[in-house]
């Protein structure tokens, strides 16, 4: 016992963790995985106070805490776009958009698709895609919706990618606010289909007041695209893409065939974004064009940038930080923007490397650091 | 599709794209000068044009200026708020070097980091505007669209004959205003002592810093220019739109920039040829097809031209410009 305990003096949080015996991690991250389960009910003293609805005017906190999942799922999608490829897309509100519209417009009994194939194929009025049809479309759709615009613009330099990809975003807004005929326009689409789920008291297993249930399930896909995104990150793709990442020039010359795997980290973060956008559709039961605008790009980005990027748990971070703190503090909605502003620059003028970055990515913006100090010394 | 509306009103539409590209091109500047410096997208220079729109309106309201003032006092009043609002946007731009962009250079972060300050900066200026001078001084400022005004009526000046199109002293001032900028900004970059620094450390910052010029000297420089230009762009813009408002930087940018990468970025001259190229698409877009999809035309533009000719239509070249 003193062995291990002697083996554990002076290491760093991290460190420990890496040395802990297999059971051990295991154990803890069951009682994360089980205490995130339990925080829609959290009601303990002095626990409850980051609870969101102390306040009569405060959001329902299992709502919250939805939201918080979805953008970790974003953010997740988006850290294998951003952290471990290195592509700045700031157009992924586009795919989140897609995601969400794809449910809405095939599997709502409202949206002008669903009805032209009721009067097509002599359907009844109530017909409509099933919820769990609408799964492949919406992740085929943003996936098709990733190749399409990575194909062209992956080869380009990356700070025209992100200027491309901008537009991406604005011109999937422009089109559903647009399209009349397809998505009913600014109006937006209602009656957007919930997850099956068996009925109590009349209502959807998923219905509008049981937030936590929609918590639950967003959390079950997160910690499995977690798992899932972890090993992706420790397979041959993950260290292609940390080449890339590093040295493009290098990595081709090694055999790295950067724009096939630039291609992948592309389709691989808009399926991500699409599968939160459809979760975010679904719980809202109505999508509108409105509720995507660029600044949410902006966000996302921030979300993996200022947890820091190329690591999971710095975006899983970022995003906790960037959605709870604003609905915890919502009296304060109109400074929101303006306090978002001052913490980006802030934070990445004391903390370039994000507040919990990856080790190697840690390392990268040490030899930088030294890099600049030599040159400056130079001059 | 509605090709006749096109046709005959094409001399409309074009003086109509014209007026809309120069102002592109004159915020398009301080994109492309950046960039060629730098390699860097400043994401705050949409805001550096909006601080000049709100400055061009602090300088009537001071004034007490309205429509209808004597000459003397439009000329007055026109030349005081274009050279406020050159200074102020030119002061904005350094500001956002200082804070956003210089620490970082120091500690060498990667680019990514630049383009995030970058935003930050963005919404930070957005929201003085906003909220910030709104809480402290109330109306106008704000998220609402505030009228600026028109002190420059608009009059017929003369009728080109033949096409019967009318062409008005505001559009003249628009865009002889802009190409005479940017004739100037051209011959100090190529002609000048200041403007071969710029030159050179765009070409290679390294053997510059050799040969004695002093790179953050220059990089102030071009913050300060583009700055300028984009001040004088917010006067244009009040000029023909007489409006501002908080996010009014926001399109404005995006298409600028986008005139930049059109033009080949860094390369002077391509912003005039991108800026007044995306004006006319736009405006001839709009008038076959919707007026409603015109930021959509103006992005499909952009990623046609970067799949065939991803330097632009002038290639980028602030560095090996015409020495």
């Amino acid at each position: 016992m003193s062995q291990i305990t002697d083996a554990y003096r002076g290491l760093k949080l991290g460190e420990r963790w890496d040395h802990a015996p297999k059971p051990v991690r295991w154990f803890v991250m069951l009682l994360v995985v089980a205490f995130a389960f339990y925080l829609p009910y959290l009601n303990i003293l002095p626990f409850a106070y980051i609870r969101t609805d102390l306040t009569s005017s405060g959001s329902d906190w299992a709502s919250v805490l939805f939201l918080i999942v979805v953008y970790m799922i974003v953010a997740v999608g988006l850290n294998v776009v951003i952290g471990l490829a290195g592509l700045l897309d700031l157009g992924y509100v586009g795919f989140y958009a897609l995601g969400a519209y794809s449910i809405a417009l095939f599997g709502s009994t409202n949206s002008p698709v669903v009805e032209a194939m009721q009067s097509k194929f002599g359907l009844s009025e109530e017909w409509a895609v099933p919820f769990v049809v609408c799964i492949p479309i919406a992740i085929t759709m943003s996936l098709i919706a990733g190749v399409f615009l990575g194909a062209p613009t992956l080869r380009l330099r990356g700070d025209y990618l992100a200027i491309v990809t901008l537009g991406f975003g604005e011109i999937i807004r422009i089109t559903a606010r647009n399209l009349d005929g397809v998505t009913n326009g600014a109006a937006g689409i209602t009656q957007v289909p919930v997850p099956p789920g068996p009925e109590s008291d009349g209502r959807a297993f998923f219905n509008t007041i049981d937030a936590e249930r929609w918590y639950w399930l967003a959390l079950a896909i997160l910690i499995l695209i977690i798992f899932l995104a972890r090993r992706l990150e420790n397979s041959r793709v993950g260290r292609a893409w940390l080449a890339i990442r590093e040295d493009e020039d290098a990595a081709s010359v090694m055999g790295v065939a950067g724009f096939k795997f630039k291609l992948w980290a592309f389709a691989i973060g808009a399926t991500l974004g699409g599968l939160a956008g459809l979760l975010f559709g679904s719980k809202q039961q109505y999508v509108e064009p409105n509720a995507f605008m660029v600044q949410l790009s902006f966000l996302f980005v921030a979300m993996v940038v200022i947890g820091g990027s190329g690591n999971i748990y710095g975006a899983l971070t970022g995003a906790f930080l960037l959605t709870y703190l604003p609905e915890r503090f919502r009296d304060l909605v109109d400074w929101r923007p303006f306090a978002f502003g001052v913490a980006l620059v802030l934070v990445m003028i004391l903390r370039p490397q994000g507040l919990v970055p990856s080790r190697r990515r840690a390392r990268e913006f040490d030899d930088r650091r030294e890099e600049a100090k030599e040159a400056a010394a130079d001059v | 599709m509605d090709f006749d509306a096109l046709i005959s009103g094409l001399d409309r539409h074009t003086l109509d794209g014209i007026t809309r590209g120069s102002i592109y091109a004159l915020v398009a500047l301080g994109y492309t000068m950046v960039y060629g410096v730098m390699k860097l997208i400043n994401f705050a220079h949409s805001e550096v044009f909006m601080v000049g729109t709100w400055t061009v309106l602090g300088v009537y309201t001071v004034l007490g200026v309205t429509a209808g003032a004597g000459i003397g006092m439009v000329i007055a009043a026109t030349l005081l708020a274009l050279l406020a609002a050159m200074l102020a946007s030119a002061g904005t731009a350094l500001a956002v070097e200082r804070i956003a962009y210089r620490p970082l250079r120091k500690k060498g972060a990667p680019p990514l980091i630049f383009l995030i300050t970058g935003i930050g900066c963005s919404l930070v200026l957005v929201e003085i505007f906003g909220q910030v001078l709104r809480v402290v001084f109330g109306r106008p400022f704000g998220r609402v669209t505030v009228n600026i005004p028109s002190v420059l009526e608009t009059k017929t000046v003369f009728t080109i004959p033949g096409l019967d199109l009318a062409v008005s002293n505001t559009r003249i001032l628009i865009i002889v205003g802009a190409i005479v900028m940017m004739l100037a900004l051209d011959t100090f970059v190529n002609k000048s002592r200041l403007g071969r620094g710029v030159r050179a450390v765009a070409q290679d910052a390294d053997t510059a810093s050799l040969m004695g010029v002093n790179r953050e000297r220059v990089i102030m420089l071009v913050f300060v220019l583009g700055g300028a230009m984009a001040g004088v762009a917010a006067l244009l813009y009040t000029v023909q739109y007489d409006i501002t408002k908080f996010d009014i930087g926001f399109i404005i940018g995006l298409k600028a920039f986008t005139a930049a990468v059109l033009g080949g970025i860094g390369n002077l001259r391509g912003a005039l040829v991108g800026g007044l190229f995306l004006g006319i698409v736009e405006v001839y877009a709009s008038a076959i097809w919707d007026s409603s999809w015109t930021n959509v035309y103006a992005f499909v533009v952009l990623v046609v031209i970067l799949m065939f000719r991803p330097t632009g239509l002038l290639g980028e070249s602030l560095g090996k410009a015409r020495a």
